[in-house]
């Protein structure tokens, strides 16, 4: 056990972070309060940015553009990004999940098509996974593609799309055999967005803006190259997708979580209760203390799980206590700075007695999907249940 | 950087895994349980043959030389097994107390014994205030004598000297020395036993100072830790063999969400006390700046865990987990007798607090609240 960083570690990370100093654009604290919409293009310039330095897609191969860096480089990546406050990148799902699914499944022509503009954000790429009747039982999904000579005919909905209303391409999940058991007659297609057939329509959520979206093909003609992997195994496809997903993007998270706490910690010096500092209140110094460990025991977990991941190779089913631990926290994190903020905490950025502009509002609204997206915690309880402590399948 | 236990650590482990199921199995512990033997001396001398009582100590006094983490690793196991008696007050709290503040030859004299196996100890530091910090303690040392009364003593009775906390130092009181009187304090723990211990008058050695015991406090802490760790671990070991035998309605009741659920979030308490523990540990052996933090963090998370996975256990077992002959019970009286233990989770969220929230509170007073 060694939990000082390597040598090697550290010259990466100074590396990452003098060039971070450089180039994280200093106008980020004021414009993250602004529309998902109305900043887009400020994000794709930024990942632009970080293309251009060589730090976009971070765990890509280096054959492919990437970065190349191993697992704990890829963990100071997200650390060292939150630490100096940098916006998120453009396009998030195909740095994350797409990309490194092309990477795996897909055909050299594909490789060659789709990579280099997904570092660059010149495409923007979203995910067709969840449907209106098929979001944790993700195999039961409908949307059907039928063979019409060279190519696919699409026809289903999809839904809970991020980024759906900017992408220029979707990472598609269709059915293309309905007659033999559900997981097994499922293909992975990659759909231009521009295609006839497509409309999309933001889905407006419970913060207000619209961070995802409603896609619906009508007989949309995708051709059979956009096929990845093998027909009829998209399954396989997806759910190596979907396992990006708990990656390491989660240490850059823990220091957002940390940063929030030391602002509250801060902010309650300046608040009252019962007539002293609430930093003083013993209630509220239980409630923060128990937050405050719970953060360090996040990370504590998160470092146990790279470092088996670093050296199993694969990042297994524990990873769903990562998932069920951060976000089921952040629930608990936002409360509490409701119940410290007392009646302030509701205030919009739009009101001149808001709290930091309104994050906490919105930070409390934003935190019950944390529990829902990603696979929810009942899912995730769901395979800890079943893959890791072997009881039967409940469903 | 690489937060996983490397070769020697992990034979380490398996090796104190295979000991105590081999010399302590749960008839055993049973056994010692009804019928009130604190701890059973043959076994005590198989384990200071493997060094167990001198792991965390230097060379020259007998012992292994070994870092905190390993002793960690060896009360996980401990832990697991329910080993009943004086280990964990002896090695880790009275033992690494006379590490930390006694001089050489004290240490040569008592230290080395602990090591060979040849005598047990524990630690003297509550009274009736109940703190676990010295805060309220009135216990008075004047002329090489100490007065006064100190509570839940674990061990008390079979140790052959007792390391005392008093507001004027650590001193050591030896098993007959005149004055001391040691009275059990009945409880809920059957494997590990609580005392009552006055002094009047009695002649004490004094050790040192009371400035380096809240390290050797810190140590112990992480140590007890790491024993509740084990002890979650057989609970949810027990809960979910249980789930997959035990039938209602046609299928294991494991197939139910309603108990899957419940096992992974034991899973999760379990496993996430586990990081706290070795990161502590971790922590103290490279005296990091955030190990008293750490310390304490990991006592709060484990404190609420060990109950919580306790009590999930026993309601997964239904009436088999509330019965006199299921096993569950003697790791439920240990886990709310170690929650309770140099501090539960509200006391050390208080400590928590003064480390990390009075430092900020004092050099940002009335802060701007929009100056994010």
């Amino acid at each position: 056990m060694d939990l000082n960083l390597t040598s090697e570690e550290m010259q990466f990370r100074d590396e990452l972070r003098s060039w971070l100093a450089a180039h994280v654009p200093a106008d980020w604290a004021e414009r993250r309060e602004e529309s998902l919409e109305s900043r887009f293009e400020y994000l794709r310039a930024w990942q632009r940015k970080l293309f251009e330095g060589g730090w976009a897609g971070v765990s890509w191969p280096k054959q492919y553009g990437g970065c190349g860096a191993n697992l704990m480089q890829q963990v100071i990546f997200w650390q060292e990004m939150a630490l100096a406050s940098a916006p998120p990148m453009a396009n998030t799902l195909g740095l994350g999940l797409i990309g490194p699914t092309i990477i795996a499944f897909g055909t050299e022509a594909q490789k060659t098509r789709y990579l280099a503009k997904i570092l660059s954000a010149e495409e923007i790429w979203c995910q067709g996974f969840s449907e209106p009747n098929a979001g944790s039982d993700l195999a039961s999904l409908q949307t059907e593609a039928r063979r019409d000579g060279n190519f696919y005919v699409v026809n289903g909905q999809k839904t809970w799309n991020s980024y759906g209303w900017i992408a220029d391409w979707c990472e598609l999940v269709v059915r293309t055999d309905p007659n033999v058991p559900k997981h097994k007659g499922l293909t992975v297609l990659l759909v231009d967005m521009k295609s006839q057939g497509i409309s999309v329509r933001p889905l407006r959520q419970i913060t207000g803006e619209s961070e995802f979206a409603e896609v619906s093909f009508r007989d949309v003609r995708v051709p059979i190259e956009n096929v990845v992997g093998n027909v009829n195994q998209g399954w396989d496809v997806a759910i190596g997708t979907l396992m990006h997903e708990r990656g390491t993007f989660g240490a850059g998270l823990q220091i957002t979580f940390r940063r929030n706490m030391e602002r509250l910690i801060e902010l309650a010096a300046g608040f009252e209760r019962n007539g002293r500092s609430a930093a003083q209140d013993p209630l509220i110094r239980q409630k923060l203390a128990q937050c405050y460990g719970e953060i360090e025991v996040m990370r504590w977990n998160q470092m146990r799980a790279f470092s088996r991941i670093n050296a199993t190779g694969v990042p297994g089913p524990e990873g769903s206590i990562q998932k069920i631990f951060w976000s089921e926290l952040n629930q608990r994190l936002q409360q509490v700075a409701q119940e410290l903020l007392g009646p302030f905490g509701q205030l919009a950025g739009s009101s001149e007695h808001s709290i930091d502009k309104g994050i906490w509002a919105y930070g409390y609204l934003r935190s019950r999907g944390n529990t829902i997206e990603a696979g929810t915690s009942e899912i995730q309880r769901n395979i800890i249940g079943h893959f890791v402590l072997g009881l039967p399948r409940s469903y | 950087m690489q937060f996983g236990l490397n070769e020697s650590q992990e034979i380490l482990k398996q090796n104190a895994r295979q000991f105590f199921a081999g010399e302590c199995p749960m008839t055993h512990v049973r056994h010692l349980a009804e019928s009130k033997q604190p701890y059973d001396p043959a076994l005590w001398s198989k384990m200071a043959a493997q060094g167990y009582t001198g792991i965390i100590f230097p060379e020259k006094y007998d012992g292994l030389g070994l870092g905190k983490v390993e002793l960690i690793l060896l009360l996980e196991e401990a832990g697991r097994a329910l080993l009943p008696g004086p280990f964990w007050s002896t090695v880790a709290v009275a033992g690494a107390v006379i590490d930390a503040v006694a001089s050489d030859a004290q240490k040569t004299k008592y230290l080395a014994r602990i090591c060979r196996g040849e005598a047990r100890s524990t630690l003297a530091l509550v009274e009736a205030g109940a703190a676990w910090d010295l805060a309220d303690a009135s216990l008075v040392a004047a002329n090489g004598r100490l007065t006064g009364e100190k509570l839940f003593v674990l061990d008390a009775d079979v140790a052959d000297f007792i390391v005392v906390a008093a507001p004027s130092g650590v001193f050591l009181v030896e098993a007959q020395a005149p004055g001391l009187s040691v009275t059990p304090m009945p409880a809920l723990d059957l494997t590990r036993h609580l005392y009552a211990v006055q002094f009047k008058d009695t002649p004490a050695e004094k050790l040192g100072e009371g400035a380096n015991l809240t390290r050797a406090l810190n140590i112990a802490t992480a140590a007890l830790v790491a024993e509740m760790v084990g002890g979650m671990q057989r609970v949810l070991d027990l809960t979910v063999d249980y789930a997959k035998m035990r039938k209602q309605f046609g299928k294991p009741i494991g197939t139910f969400q309603a108990v899957q659920h419940q096992c992974a979030d034991m899973y999760l308490e379990t496993e996430s006390s586990r990081s706290a523990a070795y990161y502590a540990a971790w922590a103290l052996e490279h005296d990091a700046p955030d190990a008293a933090t750490a310390t304490s963090i990991a006592k709060m998370y484990a404190s609420d865990a060990c109950r919580a996975v306790g009590n999930r256990g026993i309601q997964i077992h239904g009436g088999n987990g509330f019965a006199w002959e299921n096993d569950l019970h003697l790791y439920y009286r240990r886990a709310k007798a170690s929650e309770t233990m140099l501090g539960d989770a509200t006391f050390h969220r208080e400590r928590i607090a003064r480390l990390v929230i009075d430092p900020v509170s004092a050099s940002c007073g009335g802060n701007d609240r929009s100056s994010r």
